[in-house]
């Protein structure tokens, strides 16, 4: 075999890899632990096993333009299948390791799958399944061959033996491999990632080596990344995220990405690799958190007693000393001693320890979380993107770190709001088109090149976007101005004695909220008052509580008033609601979203009080026991008042 | 299941096996066989002999009569450590691992029979030591992958769940290589997920490794699920003999087990 050449310009995935082997071949490009030892591959070897994995489907009859699925966590090998798939013009297809073969199917089918690469025997069992109906699946390929020793199924085979067959045709075809690279275009598409169809059923985001290298380039550039750098992927290779950090930057920044053992090693192999860079949804950076509160109660009396003084100075100064602001001296020193004895040893723990740049994106993040991790010193931040911009529209920069904001358009992104308020992204890294899709790509795109994400937003005074809510949810004041439910309904919701909030303003003049009070935090906040109550409706009532919630309301009143145009969304009423909100009265869907506009039908009495001047109201509701019976529950409702704030600009604040 | 897994010939038999503690007869006149790479299972009801006969195999007792035939040779006394290096390896009903002890280092135990270096050699590990050290680490990783219990490596075995100990009692078994594997009640007290998760890994050894399993069992189903052929004792006697269909439709069987409610 001839030593790798790297192509001049290098804009295609597969030519990344080349170029990486050709100037850096002994650089680690994979490491996996295997049997207890991490086995790692330079990127000459890594470009090796590309080569003869590309001819060996090639030999199978894969051409320019198919699609490869490839199914299991997160192997060496898969991310090497999706460079082989693209050496030869074709689509990369990941799909989800744990969906069952029926959610696999509508994939299987709407991407036409003839070859597919897959983990183990759970895959492989999987796809012969689903084969029975679609006799287009011709080739299973599976890496590790434990269990289907005694599979003789027509199309199946091992890795091993298509690397062995690509190695044949690559002697008997020379400069094969060479020529399908240099023929791949910037403007192909690399990979079709499906989104989660939540709505609808799922779609394929086609996305071209162009709109993946530019979001990557533009990340790397950002956030300095170098080809030292150490990741570890452990999420799933069809999502988005995984594909621009493991795949995408990799190439791009050539560092070397990390594979866990198995999906239940991945905090000791944290521990072990000590990433530099870190991405993570906010629901792992929680149960990390959570984890180490329940092991910090069980420490002895001394160690509890050092975290909490050496966290009280993190709360106070950490975040500023990360983002460089000024801090008096005697913070900084305390702040150093803590790291000796506190934060170095838990970032230790969390395998933390060299992390540069964390990210995490998904889902809000409560500001309690983000401020634990920032102050201990790991540089965490936001960033916003979905499967259709290759996750990649706005970052956080270093030293400008707002909790509730998501950062400002990364480079090369043009990001504006739309009349409605909806966020509207236009760049490179704006999908190509949904696969046999058009209906839904001209919805998803405009005629001037935006990309319509189906998000409201807003620009803050610092040109921070802040996502508030879905487009569609969001309405408008009878004044014109903009109201945003469901970021309203974050803010109450963070609170710990808020359980459940439902705000109502559209084509009014100003905004009321229904509140569910959380019965456990309540309750225990009641007792530490020697308050007594009953249940839910005796508690719901009692005027301490309505104390204690307009507390919370003023305060996220308070933070409405600095948020320019939403200032006008200040809640001037509230009441609590006599019973709980519950999916079985469908008052919430199944995954607990407040059904927004059957509330307002249900409690039309309440709702016409809060818009008028009564403070108490009569209700009588009905509600499905859990046997399936019905029974009504009655109450007088009391209504109460929140002061409002007139807005301030950022500069006063 | 297990479709390329050839059946052997014989390659364990008793005979007419009579085991007594004092007045208490625990085993009267128990004969049969086991064939090589096959998954034989005794049953029975409480106090039925079961435990006692496998003691019998690996060596723990002497029946007062009988005879055990292993590999062709025929004994009346089997010695623990000559089964152990026969390639006989067994787990235990009640756990017996070293609780102290990583489960790594548990496993490892289990090679034990393969060490050849002397006590100077270990100390100082130097010379076939070290390379022993390394080849049967080595063995002991592809059990940990094979059993998958790659994220308990480093755990001392006291911390673990009971469902996972009895994995690594099952890990340390396997890390002697044996030919034959006793395995008494390896599911006792586990829950559905973990049951399922045993029976896959036991039918995974037996199609990988080739190895015989000679196991006691008291979930009728798991036994009818995976198992070729079936004793079944009742108060030291063996009352059926034969394929999971055959013993079921026994009437001294169905008389056994619902005769006790």
């Amino acid at each position: 075999m001839s030593a790798p050449s790297a192509p001049a310009v290098a804009d295609t995935f597969p030519s990344l890899l080349l170029k990486h082997a050709s100037e850096r071949p002994d650089a680690p490009a994979l490491r996996e632990k295997y049997l207890g030892i991490w086995q790692t591959w330079s990127w000459a070897e890594t470009a090796a096993e590309v080569r003869s994995m590309a001819s060996g489907l090639a030999a199978l009859g894969f051409k320019r333009g198919d699609n490869l699925a490839i199914i299991g966590d997160n192997r060496p090998r898969l991310y090497m299948a999706f460079a082989a798939a693209q050496s030869l013009g074709g689509v990369a297809v990941p799909m989800y390791q744990d969906a069952v073969a029926v959610e696999m199917m509508h994939v299987l089918d709407d991407a036409d799958i003839r070859f597919a690469i897959v983990e183990d025997q759970e895959q492989v069992d999987k796809l012969l399944e689903a084969r029975d109906a679609r006799p287009q699946i011709e080739h299973i390929i599976f890496e590790d061959p434990r269990g289907l020793r005694n599979y003789n199924a027509p199309g199946l085979m091992s890795l091993e033996a298509l690397r062995e067959l690509g190695t044949k045709f690559d002697q008997t075809h020379p400069g094969r491999y060479e020529q399908e690279v240099a023929l791949g275009n910037t403007s192909d598409i690399s990979v079709m990632l499906y989104t989660s169809g939540t709505t609808g059923k799922p779609k394929g985001v086609c996305q071209s080596h162009e709109a993946f290298v530019t979001a990557a380039r533009g990340g790397v550039q950002f956030d300095k990344l170098t080809a030292t750098d150490n990741v570890l992927s452990y999420l799933p290779m069809a999502w988005v995220g995984d594909h621009l950090f493991s795949y995408a930057q990799f190439l791009v920044a050539g560092f070397t990405v990390n594979c866990p053992e198995s999906a239940e090693t991945v905090m000791t192999d944290l521990r072990e690799i000590g990433p530099t860079y870190y991405f993570a949804p906010p629901r792992v950076f929680e149960s990390l958190l959570t984890s180490l509160s329940i092991r910090m109660e069980d420490a002895s009396s001394i160690k509890q007693s050092l975290y909490n003084a050496f966290m009280k100075v993190a709360r106070r100064c950490g975040a500023d000393i990360l983002d460089g602001r000024a801090v008096t001296t005697k913070d900084r020193l305390l702040y150093a001693l803590g790291n000796v004895f506190v934060y170095g040893p838990l970032k230790n723990t969390l395998g933390m320890s060299r992390i540069r740049v964390a990210y995490t994106a998904g889902a809000a993040i409560g500001p309690d979380l983000f401020r634990f991790y920032r102050s201990i010193g790991i540089n965490l931040k936001q960033l916003y993107g979905s499967t259709e911009t290759c996750a990649y529209v706005c970052l956080q920069p270093d030293g400008e770190i707002k909790f509730d904001s998501v950062g400002k358009a990364a480079p090369g992104v043009e990001v504006k709001i739309a009349e409605n308020g909806e966020v509207l992204v236009r760049g490179a890294m704006v999908l190509k088109e949904y696969y046999k899709r058009p209906d839904a790509t001209a919805e998803a795109i405009d005629d001037a090149g935006y990309f319509h994400t189906g998000d409201a937003g807003v620009f803050d005074v610092d040109g921070h976007l802040k996502i508030i809510d879905r487009a569609k949810d969001v309405g408008h004041l009878s004044s014109g101005e903009m109201f945003a439910p469901n970021y309203i309904e974050n803010k109450l919701k963070f609170f710990s004695h808020i359980k459940e909030a439902v705000c109502f303003g559209h084509q009014r003049d100003h905004v009321v909220a229904f509140i569910n009070i959380d019965l456990t935090a309540v309750g225990n906040w009641a007792e530490r008052r020697n308050i007594v109550y009953s249940g839910y409706i005796d508690l719901a009532g009692k005027d301490e509580v309505y104390t204690l919630i307009k507390d919370c309301v003023e305060k996220v009143n308070a933070e409405l008033a600095t948020e320019g145009e939403l200032s006008h969304s200040q809640i001037e009423r509230f009441l609590i609601l006599h019973k709980e909100l519950d999916p079985d009265d469908d008052e919430l869907t199944r995954t607990r979203k407040v059904r927004r506009g059957f509330i307002a039908e249900k409690y039309a009495p309440l709702m016409d009080a809060l818009y008028s001047d009564k403070t108490v109201q009569h209700i009588e509701t009905q509600v499905k026991f859990e046997d399936g019976r019905t029974g009504s529950i009655a109450a007088d409702v009391k209504i109460a008042d929140a002061r409002r704030l007139p807005a301030v600009s950022k500069a006063a604040a | 299941m297990s479709g390329g897994r050839k059946i052997g010939d014989v390659i364990l038999k008793v005979d007419n096996i009579s085991l007594r503690f004092g007045g208490v007869k625990a085993l009267t006149d128990i004969s049969f066989d086991v064939r090589e790479h096959e998954i034989r299972a005794i049953i029975g009801p409480n106090g039925a002999g079961k435990s006692s006969m496998l003691n019998v195999i690996n060596g723990v007792y002497t029946p007062q009569e009988g005879t055990v035939t292993f590999h062709g040779k025929q004994r009346r006394d089997m010695d623990t450590h000559e089964a152990a290096e026969h390639g006989i390896a067994r787990t235990f009903q009640n756990i017996a691992l070293f609780t102290g002890m990583t489960v790594l280092d548990n496993i490892m135990t289990g090679r034990n029979l393969k060490i050849k270096s002397t006590f100077i050699e270990q100390a100082f590990w130097f010379g076939r030591a070290r390379r022993e050290e390394i080849e049967n680490r080595k063995k002991v990783e592809e059990i940990i992958d094979f059993l998958q219990l790659q994220s308990v490596r480093k755990t001392p075995v006291a911390r673990l769940p009971y469902g996972i100990k009895k994995r690594v009692e099952l890990a340390r078994a396997l890390a002697a290589e044996p030919t034959m594997l006793l395995l008494d009640e390896p599911m006792a007290g586990m829950n559905v997920e973990e049951k399922q998760d045993m029976c896959r890994f036991v039918l995974d050894t037996n199609d990988q490794f080739g190895t015989t399993i000679v196991l006691i069992e008291h979930d009728m189903g798991v036994v009818m699920d995976i198992s070729d052929r079936v004793v079944v004792l009742d108060y030291g006697k063996k009352i059926g003999d034969g394929s999971p269909t055959e013993v079921r439709n026994n009437p001294d069987v169905i008389k056994a087990y619902l005769g006790a409610h």
